[in-house]
C-alpha cells in the first residue's frame, strides 16, 4: 500500500511538473531539471510518464540523462561537494585541495560516503578562475581554499 | 549613505554576503540611515570583497573586506582606514582599462532599469529602432565585432546570412555555456550588467527579424541564471521586451534555459541540439545554423560577450569602437586574468596589448612570488605560452600565428611548479571525460592520447612520435574544437616544455 502511494505521489508531481512546462519549445531539459530538484535524481519511474506526454521514447530519455553530468539516476548524499579540477584551480594548488577533501572522507570522485552525508563531484570550471582553487558544497560557493578550508568544509557538512 | 556590496559569485565566494549582513546589522545597531545596493563586481578579485561607499564627497572602495572589518569601517566613518582604496578609478589596475562592454558593470545596481538608463543603456537599442534591419546589420559589420566566444567570426556577416535567409520563425541564441576553465566575463556580465544582454539580443533580434531568443547558461552559474530571469522579468514589466519592443512595431521576448553540466554545449551545434532537448551531440555542418539552427530555423547564435557589446557599439557608433584594436580585432577584449597571478581579474583592453605587459605588469607576476612557467591562453582548448613568446600582441591573428588562440580571452598562469606533462595528459583527460562521442578521433583519440602521455612518462621509446601523430589526427579529424583543439595544450606543452617530456630528467628532479 505504501509503495502504491508513493508511486502515486511520484505520478501526480510528475505529472504537475509536465503541465507547467507545457508550452515551452524543447521542454525536455527544463522538465528534467525539475524532477531533479523535486526528487533530487530522476526517477525510472517518472520516464514512461515524460515519453508519452512528449511523444518520444524512454530510450530517448534514458540517452539524454546519461548524457549529462548534471542528472542523476540515484540521489546523492545529504551534502554534495563540487571541486573544482579545472587549470586555473590546478594553478592555484587545487589538486592539494581535492586530496585533501578526498581523504578526508574517504572516498573518490563520485562516491557518497558510506554514511550517506557527503557526495565529492569533480567540476570543471565554476567561474572563480581568479580566486581560485573553488568549491560549491549545496550550491554556496568558496573561493581561495587550501587544505585546511576544505577539510573544514566537509568535515561540517559530514556532522 | 550608498554601501555597495558587490553580489558576483567570485565575491560571494570571498564571503560578500557575509558581509552585506554584517553591514546591515551595524548601521542597525548604530540607527544609521543606508541603502545597499547589490553591484556587480568592478572586476578586481584579488580585492573582493570590494565594498564601495557614495557619499555627497564621491564614491570610494574599501577591500577586501571581511567580515569582522565592518565595524571598524563604521567606527572609521568609512574614511583613514586600513582597507581605504580610494576612488575605484584611480586603482592602477582599473585606470589602464578601456571599459566599453564592461562599462556599467559594478557601477551600477544590475537589477534597476533606471541606474542602466542613466548610465548609457536603452540608448543604443532606440539609435537601432530608427534603423532599417539591412542598416542594422551593416552597422555591426562596420564595428568589426567578431565572435567572442573564441572562433572570432564576423558577427555582422552572421547576422546578415540570418537577416537573407527568410523564415516564419527565426531565433537569437545567446551562448552562456562559459566552460573554458579562466574565463568568466560571461559570468561578471550577467550577474552585474544583465540589461545589456538583454539589449544587445533585442537590437540582434529587430536586425535579423528573430522575435525569438534563448539566453543559454550552464548549470554551474546559479547567480547568473537568478539574475538574467530577474532581469529579463523586469525588461518585460517595462516594455522593453515583448509585442512591442519600446512601443514599436516589433516583437522581441526571451527566456532563460539552464544547461546540465557537459562541456561540449558551449559547442554551437552542441548547445542547439541541447536547447531542443536532445543529447548535446555536435552537428556537421553544414548546414550552417545561420540557415538551419534552432527547430531547423534560421539562427544566429553568439557569445554573451559579443551580444553584450552591441549595444555599446549602437549607443557610440561603429566607428567610436572599429578604432579601437590592432589589425583585423576591433575594439576591446575583456581578458580574464586568472590562476596563479598576484592580480586576477577582468581587464578589458583595446586588442593589441603584449602577453607580457598583461602576465608581468597587469597580472603582477605570480601570487607565490615564483617565476611564471607557463601561461594558457584560451582555456581548456588553448596553447600554452612559454616565456619567450610573451611579445604575442592580443590578437586573432597574432595568437594564430604563434600556434595558439586567444578564445574566450582567459588566461591562466602557471608557476615553474607546474608539471607541463601532467597538464598535458589533464587536457586529454578533460577531452575524454567530455567528448559527445559523435566522432571517433575526439572519443577514442583522447583516451588513447593520455594512455600515451603515460607511456610517455615511463620513458617508452617513440610514444612521444605516436603522441605527435595521434595529435594531428584528432586535429584535422575531429568534428569540432573539442577534439580538434585538444592537440593545442598537448603539443604546445610538448615543444615549448620538452624537458617535462622527458623522463630520464625527470627522474632526476625527483
Amino acid at each position: 500500500m505504501a509503495e502504491n502511494s508513493a508511486a502515486s505521489a511520484l505520478a501526480q508531481r510528475v505529472s504537475e511538473i509536465i503541465v507547467e512546462h507545457e508550452g515551452l519549445e524543447g521542454p525536455l531539459l527544463p522538465i528534467l531539471h525539475a524532477i531533479q530538484a523535486e526528487f533530487g535524481h530522476v526517477p525510472d519511474a517518472a520516464l514512461p510518464q515524460i515519453a508519452r506526454a512528449l511523444n518520444i521514447s524512454r530510450a530517448d530519455i534514458h540517452g539524454v540523462t546519461s548524457f549529462y553530468h548534471d542528472f542523476r539516476e540515484h540521489a546523492a548524499g545529504r551534502h554534495v561537494v563540487k571541486i573544482c579540477r579545472a587549470e586555473a584551480c590546478q594553478a592555484s594548488g587545487g589538486n592539494a585541495v581535492a586530496e585533501a577533501a578526498l581523504s578526508r572522507l574517504g572516498v573518490t570522485w563520485h562516491e557518497t560516503t558510506p554514511d550517506g552525508a557527503v557526495t565529492v563531484e569533480p567540476v570543471y570550471c565554476l567561474g572563480l578562475c581568479a580566486c581560485g582553487p573553488a568549491a560549491m558544497v549545496d550550491g554556496k560557493l568558496h573561493g581561495r581554499l587550501d587544505a585546511d578550508r576544505i577539510e573544514t568544509l566537509v568535515g561540517e557538512a559530514r556532522a | 549613505m550608498k554601501i555597495f556590496v558587490p553580489r558576483d559569485a567570485a565575491a560571494k565566494a570571498l564571503g560578500a554576503d557575509e558581509v552585506a549582513n554584517a553591514i546591515t546589522a551595524e548601521a542597525a545597531a548604530r540607527g544609521l540611515d543606508i541603502t545597499l545596493v547589490r553591484n556587480g563586481t568592478r572586476g578586481m578579485v584579488w580585492l573582493e570583497p570590494l565594498v564601495e561607499v557614495e557619499t555627497s564627497a564621491g564614491r570610494t572602495a574599501f577591500g577586501p573586506v571581511t567580515a569582522t572589518d565592518v565595524k571598524s569601517l563604521f567606527e572609521a566613518e568609512f574614511h583613514r582606514h586600513p582597507l581605504a582604496l580610494g576612488a575605484v578609478e584611480t586603482i592602477p589596475f582599473f585606470a589602464r582599462q578601456t571599459r566599453l562592454t564592461f562599462a556599467r558593470c559594478g557601477l551600477i545596481d544590475p537589477l534597476s532599469l533606471a541606474d542602466y538608463e542613466a548610465h548609457g543603456g536603452i540608448a543604443g537599442l532606440r539609435a537601432a529602432l530608427e534603423m532599417t534591419s539591412a542598416e542594422i546589420v551593416e552597422e555591426v559589420t562596420t564595428s568589426g565585432l567578431r565572435g567572442r566566444g573564441g572562433a572570432g567570426f564576423p558577427t555582422g556577416i552572421k547576422w546578415k546570412t540570418v537577416h537573407d535567409t527568410p523564415a516564419a520563425q527565426k531565433y537569437i541564441v545567446c551562448n552562456a555555456d562559459e566552460g573554458d576553465s579562466g574565463t568568466f566575463a560571461d559570468r561578471m556580465i550577467m550577474e552585474g550588467d544583465p540589461f545589456t544582454l538583454i539589449e544587445g539580443m533585442t537590437i540582434a533580434g529587430i536586425g535579423v527579424g528573430a522575435t525569438k531568443g534563448y539566453v543559454y547558461i550552464r548549470s554551474e552559474y546559479p547567480d547568473a541564471i537568478e539574475v538574467m530571469q530577474r532581469a529579463i522579468e523586469l525588461a518585460r514589466h517595462a516594455g522593453l521586451l515583448g509585442p512591442s519592443v519600446l512601443g514599436s512595431h516589433h516583437a522581441f521576448d526571451m527566456e532563460v534555459r539552464v544547461g546540465a553540466g557537459a562541456y561540449v554545449c558551449g559547442e554551437e551545434t552542441s548547445l542547439l541540439n541541447s536547447l531542443e532537448g536532445k543529447r548535446g551531440v555536435v552537428r556537421a555542418k553544414p548546414p550552417l545554423p545561420a540557415i538551419q539552427g534552432l527547430f531547423g530555423r534560421p539562427t544566429v547564435i553568439n557569445n554573451v560577450i559579443s551580444l553584450a557589446t552591441v549595444p555599446v557599439i549602437f549607443e557610440k557608433g561603429a566607428g567610436h569602437y572599429r578604432d579601437f584594436g590592432l589589425g583585423r580585432s576591433r575594439g576591446t577584449i575583456p581578458i580574464q586574468i586568472a590562476g596563479n597571478v598576484k592580480y586576477g581579474g577582468l581587464f578589458e583592453t583595446a586588442f593589441g596589448m603584449s602577453l607580457g605587459a598583461l602576465v608581468d605588469e597587469v597580472a603582477g607576476g605570480t601570487f607565490t612570488g615564483r617565476p611564471v612557467k607557463a601561461v594558457q591562453v584560451g582555456g581548456p582548448l588553448g596553447a600554452y605560452f612559454p616565456r619567450d613568446k610573451f611579445d604575442t600582441p592580443f590578437g586573432y591573428e597574432e595568437f594564430d600565428g604563434e600556434g595558439g588562440l586567444i578564445g574566450h580571452a582567459g588566461i591562466v598562469v602557471f608557476d615553474d611548479n607546474a608539471d607541463m606533462l601532467k597538464m598535458a595528459r589533464f587536457a586529454l583527460e578533460f577531452c575524454a571525460v567530455e567528448s559527445c562521442g559523435k566522432c571517433t578521433p575526439c572519443r577514442l583519440g583522447a583516451v588513447r592520447g593520455m594512455e600515451t602521455v603515460d607511456r610517455i612518462a615511463s620513458g617508452e621509446p617513440g610514444a612521444l612520435e605516436l603522441l605527435t601523430d595521434l595529435c594531428e589526427t584528432m586535429r584535422d579529424g575531429s568534428l569540432c574544437a573539442l577534439g580538434g583543439f585538444t592537440p593545442y595544450p598537448v603539443m604546445s606543452a610538448v615543444s615549448h616544455f620538452p624537458d617535462d617530456f622527458n623522463a630520464t630528467r625527470q627522474e632526476a628532479a625527483e
